[in-house]
C-alpha cells in the first residue's frame, strides 16, 4: 500500500521516515547522473537525499565503509554534530572520510555537517571532527531554540536574489584559519557560508526550505 | 539579510528534523545528562522522577524544579527537553522563559485541565505531544504541536504499547493515502481533525512532523523495532536509568537506533549489557494508572 510514484520498501538501505512514505522511484535519471553520497549515520538525512533527487543525482545513503565506493559527491547533513561524531568513530569511518574528502571528494555540510568539516571547534569539551575546513566553528552560537530564525540571504555565487533560509541552534565560524578560505555568505559579519576547495559548508539548513539552488549548484558542479 | 523571524512553524518542525535517527534520554541529574551526551543521545529529556519511579511513588506529578532545569542546561550542549503537564500553561510559560529547546506536553505527569491541552501557538519554543492514534497526532498537530510522539505506556519496560500506538498510527496514515475525496471527509469527521490536514496527509503519505516513538523501550532491538515500524527517532525515559548499566545501554540503544536495519549490529550491542529494567505487563496495571488514556 505504498503511494503511487514510488517503490516498495525493502529491509535495506533505506533512512527513517522512509518506511511510511515509500522511496520516490528514480526515474528519467540519465545513466551519468552524478551519485551523492548522504551520511546517514542522524539527522536529516531524508531532507538532503530528495533534494538531490530533485536536482538530477542519484542519491544514496552512506553508513559504512562499503558505501563510499563509486562517490561523486557526499553531503554531511544537519543533525546533532556530537552525536554523528561518535557514530562516525563507532563506524570506523572518521580516518576513511577525512582521507576520501582530502583527496578531493567534493563534499557539502549544512549546519551539523558544518561544524564536522571544521578544522577546529570554539569549546574545551572535545568531540570528533573531520578537520577538513580551515576554519573555527562556534556550536549553537546564535542561542538556544528560542533564537532559532528564518530570513533570507544573499550568497555569493547564488543568483536569482537572497535565498530562503532556516537557522537551527546554528553555528557560525568564529575564525578563518586558511587564506583560501572563501566567506560567500555572512550574518552581522559571521561567516555562514564557507567554501574550500572542494569543501562547501552552510551555518543554515537549505534542505527544509525547498529553496534547492545550493544544492542544484552543487551536483552541477559534479557533472 | 532580512529580519529574522523567530518562533516560526518551520524551525519549530525543522528542530525535530534535526533529532531523526536519533535518542532522546529521560535524565534526572547533570550526572546523567553527561552520560546520555558521552552515548550520543540527540537531546535529553530533564525530569525530576523517571515515569518507572512516578508510577512507584503516585501523587502528583507536576514540572521539574527551575534549578534542576538550569543544572541540565549547564551541563550539555545538545538540546534539552522539559515536560509540562497537559493543560498547564503556565508550567509551558516557565519552561520557555528557561530557555528549554523543546516542551513536551506529557501524559506522564498529572494532567492539569481535563478538556483543553496548550494552545501551543502561543509559544516559540516547539512543544512535541503524544499520541495514541493519527486522530489524537492530528488534533495536537492542530493546536500547534511540532513534533508528534507515539504514547505507549511510559515507566513500563513493556514495549507491547508502543507498538500498538505506532502501527495504529502508520496503519491510518496509510489507509488515508487510499481514500477518494468523499472517504476523506468522513475520516476527518471520524478522526475529529480538520479535513485540509487530512487531504495533505493522504497526498504526501506522512505526518507533515516528525513522529518519534515512546513508552516501554527498554532494549536496543525494542528501539530497532519501532525504528522498522517508520519511527523517525526514539525516546528512551526509565529504561536507561533503571537499567544495570546506564552508560553501556545507553550506547547500545544509541547505536541500535542508527543501524536499525542491521540485525548483525543489534545482535553485537545487545552482548552483555547486563539487567534490563524489570518490567510491568499491561494487563496487570490498574485503568487509572495508563497513562497512555490521558489526553484525548
Amino acid at each position: 500500500m505504498t503511494p503511487a510514484g514510488s517503490v516498495r520498501w525493502s529491509a535495506r538501505d533505506w533512512v527513517p521516515g522512509e518506511r511510511l512514505v515509500g522511496r520516490e522511484a528514480e526515474t528519467d535519471l540519465p545513466a551519468d547522473a552524478p551519485v551523492v553520497g548522504v551520511l546517514a549515520l542522524q539527522g536529516d538525512v531524508l531532507e538532503h537525499l530528495r533534494a538531490l533527487r530533485r536536482c538530477g543525482a542519484r542519491a544514496v545513503r552512506v553508513r559504512s565503509l562499503a558505501d563510499l565506493d563509486g562517490l561523486d559527491g557526499l553531503v554531511l547533513p544537519g543533525g546533532e554534530s556530537t552525536t554523528i561524531g561518535k557514530l562516525l568513530v563507532l563506524a570506523g569511518l572518521l580516518d576513511p572520510l577525512r582521507a576520501r574528502i582530502a583527496d578531493g571528494l567534493p563534499t557539502f555540510g549544512t549546519c551539523a555537517g558544518m561544524i564536522l568539516l571544521s578544522r577546529e571547534l570554539d569549546q574545551e569539551t572535545p568531540q570528533p571532527v573531520l578537520g577538513v575546513l580551515g576554519v573555527r566553528t562556534r556550536r549553537n552560537a546564535f542561542g538556544r531554540q528560542v533564537d532559532s530564525f528564518d530570513t533570507a540571504l544573499a550568497i555569493a555565487g547564488v543568483e536569482g536574489g537572497p535565498m530562503d533560509v532556516s537557522f537551527i541552534r546554528a553555528p557560525w565560524v568564529e575564525d578563518v584559519l586558511d587564506d583560501d578560505v572563501e566567506v560567500l555568505a555572512d550574518v552581522d559579519g559571521r561567516p555562514v557560508v564557507v567554501r574550500q576547495g572542494n569543501v562547501l559548508a552552510t551555518a543554515f539548513h537549505p534542505e527544509v526550505t525547498g529553496d534547492d539552488r545550493l544544492h542544484q549548484a552543487f551536483v552541477d558542479s559534479l557533472r | 539579510m532580512s529580519d529574522p523571524r523567530t518562533g516560526t512553524t518551520r524551525v519549530k518542525r525543522g528542530l525535530a528534523d534535526m533529532l531523526k535517527g536519533g535518542v532522546i534520554m529521560d535524565v534526572v541529574t547533570p550526572e546523567q545528562a553527561r552520560i546520555a551526551e558521552d552515548a550520543g543521545a540527540v537531546a535529553v529529556m530533564a525530569l525530576e522522577r523517571v515515569p518507572a519511579d512516578i508510577r512507584r511513588d503516585g501523587g502528583v506529578a507536576r514540572m521539574s524544579d527551575p534549578d534542576m532545569i538550569d543544572s541540565i542546561v549547564a551541563e550539555v550542549s545538545i538540546p534539552v527537553m522539559a515536560k509540562a503537564r497537559i493543560g498547564h500553561f503556565v508550567e509551558a510559560q516557565v519552561l520557555q522563559a528557561l530557555g528549554v529547546d523543546y516542551i513536551d506536553e506529557s501524559e506522564v505527569l498529572t494532567p492539569a485541565d481535563e478538556a483543553h491541552h496548550i494552545d501551543k501557538w502561543q509559544f516559540d519554543v516547539p512543544f512535541v505531544c503524544g499520541a495514541t492514534n493519527l486522530g489524537e497526532a492530528l488534533r495536537r498537530l492542530t493546536e500547534g504541536a511540532a513534533m508528534i510522539r507515539s504514547k505507549g505506556e511510559a515507566g513500563t519496560g513493556n514495549v507491547v504499547e508502543a507498538t500498538r500506538h505506532m502501527r495504529s498510527i502508520a496503519g491510518e496514515i496509510r489507509r488515508l493515502t487510499t481514500m477518494d475525496e468523499a472517504e476523506l471527509f468522513a475520516a476527518a469527521k471520524e478522526h475529529r481533525a480538520p479535513y485540509d490536514l487530512l487531504a495533505e496527509i493522504a497526498e504526501t503519505g506522512r505526518l507533515p512532523v516528525v513522529l518519534f516513538t515512546a513508552g516501554g523501550i527498554a532494549t536496543p532491538a525494542d528501539a530497532a523495532m519501532m525504528m522498522q515500524l517508520g519511527a523517525d527517532g526514539v525516546f528512551v525515559g526509565s529504561g536507561i536509568f533503571k537499567s544495570g548499566n546506564p552508560e553501556q545501554r545507553a550506547r547500545a540503544i544509541v547505536e541500535a537506533t542508527t543501524s536499525f536495519d542491521d540485525p548483525s549490529v543489534i545482535a553485537k550491542v545487545s552482548r552483555g549489557l547486563g539487567e534490563a529494567m524489570v518490567g510491568i505487563n499491561i494487563d496487570t496495571l490498574p485503568e487509572d494508572q495508563r497513562y497512555a488514556s490521558r489526553g484525548w
